[in-house]
């Protein structure tokens, strides 16, 4: 029979309750969590938000997330064939699903808007 | 439909698009020109491109070991271009490359030195003598990143934005006049009024299944020029790094980690029958490692073609030869790692197949980084014509930094002179950012999938015109599958949208890229066609890329500059 990957993945925006979303990946060795997400994405539900740039080069430092209870990055978490618990960073600002806010304060928009650059204006 | 949402509205002299090397340097020097700039990045600012994925060589002739001059790297360029190279340009990047690397190293990037302090310089395939600098033989990239960061955060004329996705260049009246985008975090539509924009949005290789860059390098720099009215050239040739990781799977590593290795210890280069082969397809390695980088990718794949592949389909790198003593003294960390992923170099062969690396072609430019619109300027990876049919290798980061450097003064003293502060915004801008569509039923990411199998089975390394026409159709199936609008609502990182926004761009490329593909019909370089192997005079000229409305139009223009024999 052939193995999966169970992930159970917090779901939802900001200030939402959290519910979660269980994904069945086939289980190959040697697979990350990143590529397990991936094949989530491209596979099964492309409205799961997450965050990477490289992939699984462990370079960018972008998908940290809480792997089973441990901060870990996706990229370098190994995918085992067993029920895997994925969430959001805890100490960082949430905005969907896996990604939180981890860009640095200043290169925000809204800093960007506080140091006079530009303004918002109402949508037509 | 569109909902009434709020817009952030941004306003500067200069826009740079992208902060790998060539976007940090293109904002430090216009910022040093006096320019207020706005460094954009839809992802993190320095972090996500792919120069902090580069592993090792930056080519520059130095000569700090080995008497060099830049006319000798710039034979070494033209010769490796394969005669399609846009001498102007290669040779701003020889002629220029020692005086950005020396900057570097006064902002302590910390080049590898000699026990007399003169900085390092390595041989690299392609190279008549050694001139690769690097930092260490992993981590080049990753302290190039980090140090022109360091700088931008410093130059306080430049403005960092993350998380900000540029959709389309603003044109008024034929002048590029700012750009049009959304802000990840939040979904707000963003609109950025600039006097000069740049892109350095690097190069196309997600468009392939393995490719060794980032999942932002999916050709977006090429899509804003074209549909900003700018031209491309060359897109046919796409860079494969011949020994790219295959079998058995490596978690957290690069999968080009292979070459530093090479280089520094030797490594052959097996197939099936465990025999070396590379010197079979006209090359002299010799041990020297010094084929360059599409001759070694058609190495590999003619044997695999043959039937004389590793089992994954690539060939064998062994290592087996090497005590590992020296292994651990030389690559020490990297050996755990490996191993943790159990991989032990002195009882097996790993598997390498040639990866979409790099690619030659992009935006057209002269040597003052101007495109063909007033007002829009290109750099890095995103520009074409320096490096013709192959890229030598170590030539990227050097071209980043010079073509950065030159983007960033041309557009400051563009914006200086210009007088499009006022300009309108063109109707309509905002239409797409902000759209509110139903859900399509399409998975976007899977279609995303569905290119990078096609690209990589029908436009890869080797290509036929029925797999080039297999490869269009494919194409024009998944643009009517894609739908007119982004699906759902502006949101925060709102994934599902971000896919659309990616596939419209990659499909757009992809068919640039082959269209022109199926036009060489010869081989050269990183192009080659099955159905016409040899080099063919006939095409020593450059394939241009125009939009008429939505539709693409090819273009031939001449070949400029220096032959070989007036410089070697």
């Amino acid at each position: 029979m052939r193995e999966t990957a169970t992930l159970i993945v917090r779901r939802g925006n900001a200030g939402e309750d959290a519910p979660t979303s269980s994904y069945e990946v086939p289980y190959t060795p040697g697979q990350s969590v990143l590529d397990g997400l991936r094949f989530v994405r491209a596979h099964l539900d492309a409205t799961l938000s997450i965050r990477h740039s490289c992939i699984s080069a462990n370079t960018c430092k972008e998908c940290m997330i809480i792997v089973d209870g441990k901060v870990d990055y996706a990229c370098t978490a190994r995918l085992e064939p067993r029920e895997m618990v994925l969430e959001p960073l805890g100490n960082k600002a949430h905005l969907r699903d896996l990604v939180t806010e981890i860009t640095p304060p200043d290169e925000r928009m809204e800093h960007a808007l506080k140091s006079g650059l530009g303004k918002v204006v109402a949508g037509a | 439909m569109t909902v009434a949402m709020d817009v952030v509205q941004l306003e500067t002299d200069v826009l740079v698009i992208g902060s790998g090397a060539a976007g940090m340097m293109a904002a430090l020097e216009a910022g040093k020109e006096g320019a207020g700039v706005i460094l954009a990045d839809r992802s993190l600012i320095g972090r996500s491109g792919a120069t902090i994925m580069a592993q090792m060589t930056v080519a520059v002739a130095l000569g700090s070991q080995t008497p060099d001059s830049w006319e000798h790297h710039l034979a070494d360029t033209l010769a490796a271009g394969r005669e399609l190279c846009d001498a102007s340009l290669s040779q701003l990047v020889c002629e220029e490359g020692p005086r950005d690397i020396l900057q570097l190293d006064e902002w302590k990037v910390g080049w590898a030195r000699n026990d007399d302090g003169s900085i390092r310089q390595a041989l690299a395939p392609g190279h008549d003598r050694p001139r690769c600098v690097y930092v260490d033989f992993l981590s080049t990239g990753p302290a190039v990143a980090k140090t022109l960061r360091g700088r931008v955060l410093r130059q306080k004329e430049v403005a960092r934005i993350g998380d900000l996705y540029i959709t389309d260049v603003l044109v008024t009246d034929g002048v590029a006049t700012g750009a049009a985008g959304f802000s990840l975090a939040d979904g707000r539509p963003v609109m950025v009024k600039a006097k000069a924009v740049v892109i350095a949005t690097g190069g196309l290789t997600r468009l392939y299944q393995r490719n060794s860059a980032s999942a932002n390098m999916g050709g977006d720099g090429y899509a804003l020029a074209l549909r900003a009215g700018a031209e491309l050239t060359d897109m046919e040739f796409v860079q494969f790094f011949p020994i790219g990781h295959l079998a058995p799977r490596l978690v957290g590593m690069d999968p080009i980690m292979w070459d530093p290795f090479r280089y520094k210890l030797g490594g052959r280069l097996l197939n099936a029958e465990m025999r070396e082969f590379v010197n079979d397809y006209g090359n002299e390695e010799a041990g020297t490692y010094n084929v360059t980088r599409d001759r070694a990718t058609f190495a590999i794949l003619s044997e695999v073609k043959a039937g004389r592949g590793s089992p994954a389909g690539g060939a064998y790198l062994s290592f087996q030869h090497i005590p590992a003593e020296t292994l651990r003294a030389s690559f020490g960390p990297v050996i755990d790692r490996l191993a943790a992923n159990g991989i032990d170099l002195t009882r097996m062969p790993i598997e390498v197949a040639p990866i979409a690396h790099y690619h030659m072609g992009g935006v057209k430019v002269d040597a003052r980084m101007r495109t063909s619109v007033p007002g829009l300027f290109s750099c890095g990876e995103a520009n074409g014509g320096s490096n013709g049919a192959n890229r030598l290798s170590g030539n990227a980061i050097t071209e980043a930094f010079v073509f950065g450097r030159t983007a960033g003064r041309t557009a400051a003293l563009h914006a200086r002179a210009a007088g499009n502060a006022d300009a309108p915004v063109p109707a309509g801008a905002l239409d797409l950012v902000s759209a509110v569509a139903p859900e399509h039923g399409e998975n976007h990411a899977g279609l995303i999938a569905e290119l990078q199998q096609v690209m990589s089975v029908d436009v890869g390394p080797f290509r036929t015109e029925d797999g080039l026409n297999k490869a269009l159709a494919a194409i024009a199936v998944l643009k009517t599958r894609v739908g007119a609008l982004p699906p759902g609502a502006p949101g925060p990182y709102n994934m599902a949208r971000l896919d659309w926004f990616d596939l419209r761009t990659m499909l757009l490329v992809a068919e640039a890229v082959t269209r022109s593909a199926l036009a060489r019909k010869e081989s050269r370089g990183a192009h080659q066609r099955d159905d016409f192997p040899a080099m063919d005079p006939a095409f020593v000229l450059h394939h241009t890329v125009k939009l008429a409305g939505d539709d693409i139009v090819l273009g031939r223009a001449p070949v400029e500059g220096h032959t070989l024999c007036e410089v070697a």
